[in-house]
């Protein structure tokens, strides 16, 4: 007689049903729904129309750009700021543990408070940014309101909120690594410099893996950040995907939104999936 | 004399930092606050300054007030969704993590995949909406927890398997001679030793949940529905000559997570560097 498990599967089932319901059903509904003209009650068939008009459309095909600098560019940030933060605050100088708070805060308060807030210290004329810059002799930028800067500004707001995030991880990444490689190198006659790049570079790697996946993730899906400052403007100068399917929902255009959705999706998993086999293959070399 | 050159180093460092990261960091929190208590023509001029006039209580019930007590109907249903959902997301994502890690079989591959894709996949929204519409949860906040479970689940497993790994089976094992069911095993012997990294989710969860903009944002339309976050998105474009009710919105969303902050930080670090370590 076969002997139950003490792990019965039964324990996956109230998980497994909502996650396949409003999860997978859902995604897997889209690559239908892309393919249709839709109100949400009937659905006719259309072909790639969708697609086709996505790519049709310059702005559509200028949202997608976007997504790619916006992403690359607030996920490179993070990884270089956040090391060099991190290797900053582990060595020992004053209010180490309160700066550590300082920049970890920002993480946890809201996206939109955050968003609304810049939004005034960034204002072309009256904004603390600008007037701070005067001070000095510097003649400040419109920041938000000049489309072809607009995209960066909201960048820096987003990079300003996450940096800390991607500091604290390499904290707990360095401090993994044992002094005894420190040790050994300075007996060699290491500078800090080559330190830096032959010891603690290599070592954090999975630190680095961690940052890296997760910024780019959440900067190809970011939308709260750019909601609450500039919503896409000015013209669609700083629209990104997730914006986009969010002014084509509002329009009413199910069809199209789902399908910049689909491009969502695809475009993450063309990024993401080369990228974490790439690491893997790599950690298997060293 | 190298050492006491050394201690010199890090003084002057740490000072260095402390500006710079005053200026970066604590200044705009200082900006929300002046913004804040000042009066409706002083903060429309969007200074840094001292307030000439402080009226923080005036603010205070003013924006309470708005729209009919607007704002306490929004903390009323983002602690219900929070609660909810981060409740469940201990339950369920302690017993997937359970049996994830206690019984290896092939199904584990496809529970992997499932945590891989919710990590990565952007959420169908409208397809989302036309599920929730179907069974009878568009619009309503029972409706808005479950999104929030679906949303959290990968990340609550894979925090709950790598702890259980570290719980010895003997445990399980003493439990299950003595005749205990396997629920009981879970409820009784599992669960309560979790409770260091149950804290951790809870925290975590509950300030992502809390934040959270877009999700009610798509499927939790309505004024009766309003959270937290959507209130500072309404104002917005309500208080566009009343920036110090506006700010002052935004310091009453900000107190929480600073509060949980001040007394979770280690738990905290702990979920946020989950993984970071081991890759």
């Amino acid at each position: 007689m076969k002997r139950k498990s003490a792990y019965p599967y039964w324990f996956v089932l109230p998980a497994a049903v909502v996650f396949v319901t409003l999860f997978l059903v859902p995604t897997v509904a889209s690559f239908w729904f892309s393919l249709t003209r839709w109100d949400l009650f009937e659905a006719e068939f259309i072909g790639l129309e969708n697609y086709r008009q996505f790519f049709r459309e310059p702005f559509l095909i200028q949202g997608l750009f976007n997504t790619l600098i916006y992403a690359f560019v607030t996920s490179g940030a993070k990884t270089v700021l956040g090391l060099l933060l991190a290797v900053l605050l582990t060595g020992g100088i004053w209010f180490q543990g309160f700066l550590r708070s300082v920049v970890f805060f920002p993480v946890l308060v809201s996206t939109i408070g955050v968003g609304i807030t810049f939004a005034a210290l960034m204002h072309p004329t009256r904004g603390v940014i600008n007037l701070g810059l005067a001070q000095i002799g510097i003649d400040g930028p419109a920041w938000l309101s000049d489309p072809t800067l607009a995209l960066y500004s909201v960048a820096l707001i987003d990079i300003w909120k996450g940096v800390g995030l991607a500091t604290l991880i390499y904290i707990a990444g360095l401090a993994a690594i044992s002094p005894d490689y420190y040790e050994a190198s300075r007996i060699d006659g290491a500078t800090r410099w080559q330190q830096f790049w032959r010891v603690t570079v290599p070592l954090v790697r999975p630190a680095t893996v961690t940052v890296v996946t997760l910024s780019l993730i959440s900067g190809l899906r970011s939308f709260d950040v750019i909601w609450a400052t500039t919503r896409g403007g000015p013209g669609f100068s700083s629209d990104v995907l997730a914006s986009v399917i969010y002014k084509q929902y509002q329009a009413g255009f199910y069809g199209l939104s789902t399908a910049g959705n689909v491009i969502l999706f695809l475009l993450i998993a063309l990024i993401i999936l080369p990228m974490t086999w790439w690491f893997n293959k790599r950690e298997i070399d060293l | 004399m190298s050492l006491r050159r050394d201690a010199a180093r890090q003084r002057n460092i740490g000072i260095a930092a402390l500006l710079v990261a005053t200026v970066i960091f604590i200044l705009p929190f200082l900006y929300i606050f002046f913004m804040a208590v000042k009066t409706k023509q002083e903060a429309a001029l969007f200074l840094f300054d001292w307030p000439d006039q402080w009226q923080f209580w005036q603010n205070l019930t003013d924006v309470v007030k708005t729209r009919n007590y607007m704002l306490l109907l929004a903390y009323f249903n983002s602690t219900v969704i929070t609660v909810g959902a981060v409740t469940l997301l201990v339950i369920f994502g302690a017993m997937v993590g359970y049996v994830l890690q206690r019984r290896p079989s092939g199904w584990n591959k496809l529970i992997y995949a499932c945590i891989l894709i919710g990590l990565m996949v952007p959420p169908a929204v409208v397809p989302t909406i036309w599920v929730l519409q179907g069974l009878g949860l568009f619009k309503t906040l029972h409706g808005m927890v479950l999104i929030q479970v679906a949303y959290g689940l990968a990340f609550s497993v894979l925090l709950y398997r790598s702890f259980i790994a570290t719980i010895p089976r003997d445990l399980d094992e003493a439990a299950i001679i003595d005749g205990a069911r396997p629920w009981q095993v879970f409820f009784r012997v599992i669960l309560p030793l979790l409770k260091p990294v149950t804290v951790t989710l809870i925290v975590v969860q509950s300030i992502t949940i809390f934040n959270d903009f877009t999700n009610p944002l798509y499927y939790l339309p309505g004024k009766e529905n309003v959270t937290v976050q959507l209130t500072l998105f309404n104002f917005q474009s309500q208080f566009q000559s009343q920036f110090n009710l506006l700010f002052m919105n935004i310091l009453l969303v900000t107190i929480p997570p600073l509060l949980v902050f001040v007394f979770f930080n280690r738990q905290i670090v702990a979920g946020m560097t989950a993984g970071a370590v081991k890759g």
